[in-house]
């Protein structure tokens, strides 16, 4: 066959042949830092990286990425698709191309679905439904059945599928023993690939935060509305440190909200134990004091906390104690939103945000924005193909930023099936521009194109 | 309360005093408001304040309309946003409304057209403010000099579940606005769990402060407050925080017993002392009308000339 350049269109038309992209004049950063180049993707993979530029071939389609930065994909360890059980609020579809316009190329979906994914049989549901995505879905297990705390779910015959990450988020394991039960199964379950599994707690004392619909302290005592103390957090933070030191096994902790989980962690770390720590764009950039309004918007588990855990989670991403910014994305249709602030449900829309607001609110390095947001959480949810350095050879999963550009969030033009971003209105500076998944342009200048 | 402030307040008292006027009448009724429309939306059971608002309304000669739980479709799984939505499709000019969460009254606003005024009646656990009006203007009434002195220099202290109470919320940010001293005694369970920022003491020895107080105000007691470990026993409770005969000794002769009702007799307050002429916990329900007549009259009264009433 004569080289793809060369064929005319009559041989295009006879013959399927891989897409070619092209990614010009951009500079690549990743895990081995930045450097000019032109990227070429053919059937998927990345085929040359051009650090004296590269000839554009014929027919391939070109991106421009002047200016901007080529990146891994960014990779999301906290996505609720909603799916099954709640297609009104998101489905994998409209939560996937959310994520690809926010620039990741893969996320993890979290198992408090209805039903939950706690078996094998949801689990192929679900992974299903991401054949059609706009980006890599992980699926993440539950570790319990029903998510009810009270009988180990399947983790084996979940792992054996692929699921790495086990978690009943939305709820921590509220029971001690079982939680030690957990950790020591999930010690030598493995996944075909022969990687292991790891657990990720929701921390959240369940009777410390009974009824609590925001942070309990200055706001929650003005406004009239119960809350939660930080210590609702930091208590199971404490208890599951203590339950993986007991039996040997990493942890990692979702959303970490409170300046005294950011110092456990560090500590634990110092001391040598392996645990991983995420943290969400909304508790480094917004305090309870948002709440003052009443609007259900900026309900979330774990709760907006205050000035001083914000500063914290800022630092603990600086310094590598929270080794990723994950989003907690949690769509809600509106009805589960116009409601009493404590009848109303908790969560936020973040896929379509969270970078541009890295890149606005924290002073950090882009190529430290990008670690916490691709290659460290690619390694923590076990993606091979994610993450990866830029490279000849490499799964094309790849984003490109317009680190200077400045936008202005509106609710209703995200993609998601639902509006619940707290950061409507909010001018940010730095917008994804294109992302390629598996060598196709799922976003091109900044439109989704499927 | 905050956003009404000190002349927000005063004016509502101002006018109170024509209302309380018209309420000694023969015949308590002027037409200040005839032709406008007061929904009573209560989502949560009152007695009092629920008449006291439609009596306010009849009196003024509006139109009144009741909705309450029981009867509504909002058993029938209606959200709030919708029911809303549907009163003022009736043409409404005023939803006064009672809810169980705090900051409802908020979202209702964002709801409804600007022309339809939303009468907060007691939201969760955060405001309300027509109690800490009428409270207002019956210490101002029994205690205050007719000068515009407000509350300044009194010595308040109210005593109870201040956590739980929309009654303390407002009536700290009201009577702290007229110039009042307010200390706040309660068990630490009981109070909020942070107090920055209000302009408040905070004692737990009630027999220490009787002496020195103008206004004792005593808050209802839940009785469920036991089910969630706030308090070992209502008896326990009213030996250390109750106006038992023998503290309301120590009250000075013209220092004033107030409640918001219902009263638990036995309990915050002894039988007797409930009964005492020092005691204003009767005169705070008659005013409670003409406050509230006030409040309906400021917000769909405009264009009404006052003359008439």
């Amino acid at each position: 066959m004569p080289p793809f350049e060369d064929l005319t269109d009559d041989d295009l038309a006879r013959i399927s042949l891989p897409a070619v992209t092209f990614l010009h004049g951009g500079t690549v950063i990743d895990a081995d830092g930045p450097r000019r180049a032109d990227v070429l993707i053919r059937g998927g993979r990345i085929e040359a990286v051009g650090l004296q530029g590269l000839d554009v071939p014929r027919r391939a389609q070109v991106l421009d990425a002047t200016g901007c930065v080529v990146a891994p994909g960014l990779v999301d360890l906290h996505t609720h698709l909603r799916q099954p059980g709640r297609e009104e609020a998101e489905t994998v579809e409209s939560g996937s191309r959310a994520a690809a316009l926010g620039g990741y190329t893969a996320v993890v979906a979290m198992p408090n679905t209805e039903p939950a994914i706690d078996c094998a049989a949801v689990v192929k549901e679900v992974q299903e439904l991401g054949r059609d995505a706009c980006c890599e879905v992980a699926v993440a297990g539950a570790i319990t059945v029903g998510r009810a705390g009270t009988q180990l779910a399947p983790m084996a015959e979940m792992a054996a599928l692929g699921v790495r990450i086990f978690t009943d988020d939305g709820t921590g394991v509220a029971d001690t023993r079982l939680m030690r039960r957990a950790l020591e199964y999930s010690s030598t379950v493995s996944r075909p690939d022969g990687t292991g599994v790891l657990l990720a707690q929701h921390c959240e004392d369940a009777s410390m935060a009974a009824g609590g619909a925001m942070h309990e302290g200055e706001w929650s005592s003005r406004l009239g509305i119960p809350g939660q103390p930080h210590e609702a957090e930091e208590l199971m933070v404490m208890r599951d440190l203590a339950l993986a030191r007991l039996t040997g096994t990493p942890i990692h902790f979702l959303h970490l909200s409170t300046a005294g989980s950011v110092e456990l962690v560090r500590r634990a770390k110092a001391a040598g134990q392996a645990v991983t720590a995420e943290a969400t764009p909304h508790h480094f950039t917004l305090t309870h004091a948002a709440v003052a309004g009443y609007d259900p918007v900026f309900k979330v588990h774990p709760p907006l906390r205050t000035e001083a855990d914000v500063q914290a989670i800022r630092r603990g991403l600086a310094d590598g104690t929270i080794d990723a910014i994950a989003t907690d994305h949690a769509p809600h249709a509106a009805e589960a939103k116009e409601a009493p602030f404590d009848e109303a449900a908790p969560g936020m829309l973040g896929l379509e945000t969270a970078l541009a607001l890295a890149l606005t609110e924290l002073a950090l390095p882009i190529a430290d924005v990008l670690a916490l947001m691709s290659w460290r959480p690619a390694t923590i949810a076990g993606l091979a193909d994610q993450g990866r350095p830029v490279a000849a050879g490499e799964w094309a999963n790849l984003c490109v930023v317009d680190p200077a550009a400045t936008w202005t969030v509106d609710a209703t033009r995200l993609a998601s099936k639902s509006t619940n971003t707290p950061f409507a209105g909010r001018q940010l500076t730095g917008k994804v521009r294109h992302t390629v998944w598996r060598g196709e342009a799922v976003v091109v200048d900044g439109e989704a194109q499927r | 309360m905050g956003e009404l402030g000190r002349s927000g307040i005063e004016e509502v008292l101002a006018l109170t005093d024509r209302f309380v006027e018209v309420n000694e009448r023969s015949i308590p009724k002027v037409p200040a408001l005839r032709g406008k429309t007061v929904v009573s939306l209560f989502y949560e059971d009152s007695t009092r304040t629920r008449l006291s608002f439609e009596t306010a309304a009849r009196r003024l000669s509006a139109d009144v309309m009741s909705f309450s739980v029981s009867s509504s479709s909002v058993n029938k799984g209606e959200s709030l946003r919708d029911t809303v939505e549907t009163i003022e499709a009736m043409g409404v000019d005023a939803i006064v409304v009672r809810h169980k969460s705090s900051g409802v009254p908020w979202q209702l606003s964002g709801w409804v057209q600007p022309r339809t005024s939303v009468v907060n009646a007691g939201d969760g656990w955060h405001e309300h403010p027509t109690q800490a009006l009428l409270d207002c203007y019956t210490i101002r009434e029994k205690r205050g000099g007719g000068d515009g002195s407000g509350l300044a220099g009194l010595r308040i202290a109210i005593v109870g579940d201040i956590r739980h109470s929309r009654v303390a919320r407002s009536d700290v940010s009201a009577f702290t606005a007229l110039g009042a001293e307010v200390t706040l005694v309660a068990p630490p369970t009981l109070l909020p769990p942070s107090l920055d920022g209000w302009p408040v003491q905070v004692s737990h020895d009630l027999d220490a402060l009787l002496p020195g107080l103008d206004v004792v105000y005593l808050l209802r007691l839940q009785q469920e407050r036991m089910i969630e470990a706030l308090l070992p026993s209502l008896r326990e409770y009213t030996a250390t925080y109750g106006l038992t005969a023998r503290r309301a000794e120590l009250l000075r002769p013209d220092a004033l017993i107030m409640h918001p009702g219902p009263v638990n007799r036995g309990v915050e307050v002894a039988a007797d002392v409930a009964d005492l002429p020092s005691s204003v916990i009767t005169r705070q329900v008659q005013n409670g009308v003409a406050v509230r007549m006030a409040v309906l009259y400021l917000l769909l009264g405009s264009g009404v000339d006052r003359a008439a009433l």
